[in-house]
């Protein structure tokens, strides 16, 4: 018998690994974004196409220059999971070059600068997505109503590519705001909600996904489908999801009940936009997001509220990206304060002490 | 019986089934028996044979030194060949100093001392016996069990915990010994409990052992102060204070024992070698090893003369079905790599696992993504991925204030790692080198106090020089001076006497 190693116990393992979670993650995605691709065609379909072939080719390079091996640093998926999530994250007709740039800052700057996997602060998605809407206003903010693949609306095959590759597509005669927008310049204007939502916000039409948003945000319903599945299979666990829809929730039906003229319901907020992508998809990032499940309900409570604070009263109609990206910034000192419990100590560390009737003091 | 929620902790697949079916079966002699003078926990026995002397089974060959240690007894009856070096049964296979006997095949006993009913003898004798057959903590911690069953001096204790839990994934030898065994596990058990002076005894097995749960129900039937509880299985529910944490609710506080809360835990196999000890008489020499694994040809049970080298046990269990991965002593999430099968089979020996590639999962190490599976893993409520990250970075201060010696090393984290991070290592590494470096601070800290005593001292003695110095020359002029003034006094007397 040939020497073995010397390894420290255990000499097993639960079988998990991280190019799994993220394939699962992958995998939870498929129904929102094959929906997402269907609505808005070979726009979309080439955008999406360009944007994961960019971040594949970033990470390679930004591997070969750090000196790691490649392969093993493509294959846990994480490179791709982030153009993925990017991609979703675009308006769906946006040209080929927003996907590219969107790679760069994403993986590049956001992530690889910072020291690669597991080391960057910001989410790489959501930097990328915040970085194109500041430098490149007018592209980041064309959105359009689903047309879908084989129909009539829907631009063919060359058509597709003319859109991504060429010129891009006569903005004035296709665009329309994405209903968070919509409602936010109504709303501005001083028309109440309920004319400003007329023929725009219907419940059934926001789940379903059959209106004018993101690439892959638009299907409420399949996004949720894809979170209960990641919670099923415990890639991510309910701490941050439910408290950063609960926030959302419950600032909208505060604030709806004050005002409701002005402010819209909490289903409203919860199905449009990005919420559930980023409830489920992004703020769920582990690398990024803290690490005991007190820290968690704090950074997901966090996200919810600066959503509501920013789609209510700052400059843009969407604010998800924004308030992941500064729950991130918050992440060190929430992990630095908040801790679990250690076994046999109080919270401040100290051990347990027991008085003489055997009950632990209060 | 109410149990009690317990956080972290995991659910490895059991791998029970393996050697769970096989009855024990006996080991015959080797040809050499190499017993190790250190088989527990404190002060290496003090060898009391000499070369070449005959011994009987069971005769004292080595003597506890001091009040943690225990005292090692002959496994077999045979020739004292002498005090060699052996490799050691630990990962090192560094040589100890053991005692090497050549059995003379008769096995013959020393003449045993019964005790008809050790109800009737008082517990510190009780304890003493214990101690005195050298029966040490047999779940593989090897503390001295008298130690343990004298704790009654300093604690108020109400309950006597065993801990049958066996929660470490292939071992069986605990399952198999209350199957087979458990009128004499039971009898162990309530002598132990009359020397702790409990009054209340728990008997907690996993639910995956339901044959030993149905076996020790019975033998308890007729005593009421024992309960015999069904334990859920997860991984390590065998953790002394998360098991007493299970069975009463109660927290043990860092750093204490958990007789500070009443309750004192033995492992099962130590109450089998009580029952020996106090009613026949026999001192601790063999004790019952699980082999497993897939490579393992016949994964069993197997009662084991202790010093039978390793790879002697192996040899008569059928040898290997292919090459393992890894040799392992103990179970696979706490177990230690066993490099030199030429080792010892000792009194903390419960398992020996040869494990195929596939069961030992090795990968890779990946970069941490901070998915804190470790930390929702851990019974201790402690941040792993951080105190490793602090010790990566060679900060082990930084490590030890997150926690790290409140971590038990049972491997539930590195065990979920999805980035595959040898967790265990970094954390026994950093409690390794933070103990030597205290050790050294410890050393230096004595060396300068000893440094300043003796400049203190040396100071002192130069003082004392320079004052008897002074007064020295402070009489010599003195002296002078009354002579002169004798002489300036006295001229002629002085001229007087000299003319005279």
């Amino acid at each position: 018998m040939n020497t073995p190693p010397i390894k420290a116990s255990p000499h097993a393992h639960a079988g998990n690994s991280i190019g799994r979670s993220m394939g699962l993650v992958m995998l939870a995605l498929v129904p929102a974004t094959l929906f997402g691709l269907y609505s808005f065609g070979w726009p979309a379909i080439n955008l999406f196409a360009v944007t994961l072939f960019s971040v594949v080719l970033v990470e390679a390079w930004c591997l070969k220059i750090a000196g790691k091996p490649i392969q093993p640093g493509l294959m846990d998926g994480s490179a791709l999971l982030t153009g993925w999530i990017l991609a979703l994250s675009l308006p769906p007709w946006a040209p080929w070059w927003i996907g590219v740039i969107g790679a760069v800052i994403a993986i590049l700057l956001a992530k690889q600068i910072f020291g690669g996997l597991g080391q960057n602060l910001f989410n790489p998605a959501m930097a990328a997505r915040v970085a194109l809407l500041i430098s490149f206003p007018l592209e980041m903010t064309l959105f359009l109503e689903p047309r879908p693949l084989f129909s009539d609306a829907g631009p063919g095959f060359l058509e597709g590519l003319f859109i991504t590759f060429g010129h891009g597509f006569e903005a004035d005669a296709v665009s329309s705001a994405s209903i968070l927008g919509h409602v936010r310049t109504e709303l501005g204007q001083g028309v109440a909600l309920s004319e400003a939502t007329a023929g725009q916000y219907d419940f059934w039409s926001l789940a379903a996904g059959s209106v004018t948003g993101s690439l892959g945000e638009t299907s409420a319903i399949l996004l949720l489908l894809g979170g209960l599945f990641l919670l099923y299979k415990r890639v991510i666990t309910w701490y941050i999801p439910v408290a950063m829809m609960g926030t959302l929730a419950l600032l909208a039906t505060v604030f709806h009940l004050i005002q409701p003229e002005q402010s819209p319901g909490p289903l409203y907020h919860l199905v449009s936009g990005a919420t559930l992508l980023g409830a489920f998809f992004i703020a769920t990032d582990p690398v990024t997001s803290p690490v005991s499940v007190r820290g968690q309900l704090i950074f997901g409570a966090g996200c919810g509220a600066l959503i509501y604070i920013i789609r209510s009263w700052a400059g843009y109609p969407e604010g998800v990206a924004f308030a992941i990206l500064l729950m991130n910034a918050c992440t060190p000192l929430i992990d630095h304060y908040v801790r679990p419990r250690i076994y046999g100590r109080d919270r401040k560390g100290r051990p347990l002490s027991y008085d003489d009737s055997g009950e632990k003091p209060a | 019986m109410k149990l009690f929620r317990i956080q972290g902790g995991v659910h490895p697949d059991d791998r029970k089934a393996l050697a769970a079916g096989e009855a024990i079966r006996d080991i015959p002699l080797p040809p050499f028996l190499h017993v190790p003078l250190q088989q527990h926990i404190g002060a290496a026995a003090r060898p009391v044979v000499k070369k070449g002397q005959k011994v009987r089974k069971g005769q004292l060959i080595a003597d506890a030194d001091g009040p943690i240690s225990a005292p090692v007894h002959a496994p077999t009856s045979g020739t004292v060949v002498g005090k060699k070096k052996h490799p050691a049964h630990h990962p090192s296979g560094l040589p100890v100093l053991s005692i090497l006997i050549e059995p003379d095949g008769e096995d013959r006993w020393i003449d045993l001392e019964p005790c008809a009913d050790p109800f009737a003898l008082p517990p510190a004798e009780v304890a003493k016996r214990v101690a005195g057959a050298g029966i040490v903590g047999m779940g593989g911690a090897t503390f001295p069990s008298a130690v343990k069953l004298n704790l009654r001096d300093r604690f108020e204790l109400d309950t006597l915990v065993i801990n049958a839990a066996e929660c470490e994934p292939y071992l069986t030898c605990d399952d198999r010994l209350m199957r087979e065994q458990a009128a004499a596990v039971l009898d162990g058990v309530r002598i132990m409990a009359h020397a702790l002076g409990v009054k209340k005894i728990i008997i907690g097995i996993e639910n995956n052992k339901p044959d030993a749960q149905r076996a020790m129900l019975q033998a308890a039937a007729e005593f009421e102060e024992v309960f015999v509880v069904g334990l859920p299985t997860r991984y390590p529910m065998g953790s002394e204070k998360h098991l007493v944490q299970v069975l009463t609710g109660k927290e043990t506080p860092a750093r204490s024992l958990t007789a500070e809360l009443g309750v004192v835990v033995h492992n099962v196999a130590t109450a089998f070698a009580v029952h020996e000890a106090l009613r026949h008489g026999k001192p601790l020499v063999s004790r019952v090893v699980t082999l497993s694994g897939e490579a393992m040809a016949r994964p069993g049970n197997y009662r084991v003369t202790l010093g039978t080298p390793v790879s002697f046990l192996l040899e008569q269990a059928g040898g290997f079905k292919m090459n393992p991965a890894r040799l392992i002593s103990g179970g696979p999430m706490m177990g230690q790599p066993l490099p030199e099968p030429r080792a010892p089979v000792i009194k903390g020996s419960n398992g020996i696992l040869a494990l195929s590639a596939a069961e030992a999962a090795d990968h890779p190490e990946q970069p941490c993504i901070r998915c804190a599976s470790c930390v929702s893993a851990c019974p201790c409520g402690l941040l792993p991925l951080e105190m490793a990250a602090h010790t990566r970075a060679g900060d082990l201060e930084g490590a030890a204030k997150a926690g790290l010696k409140d971590c038990i090393a049972c491997g539930s984290c590195a065990y979920v790692c999805p980035a595959h991070i040898p967790l265990v290592q970094y954390f026994n590494y950093a409690k390794g080198e933070l103990t030597t470096r205290e050790k050294t601070k410890l050393r230096q800290m004595e060396t300068k106090r000893l440094a300043e005593a003796r400049a203190a001292r040396m100071e002192k003695q130069k003082a004392a020089k320079k004052a008897a110095m002074a007064a020295r020359k402070k009489a010599q002029a003195e002296k002078k001076k009354r002579e002169a003034e004798a002489k300036a006094a006295e001229p002629d007397n002085a001229q007087a006497e000299a003319e005279a």
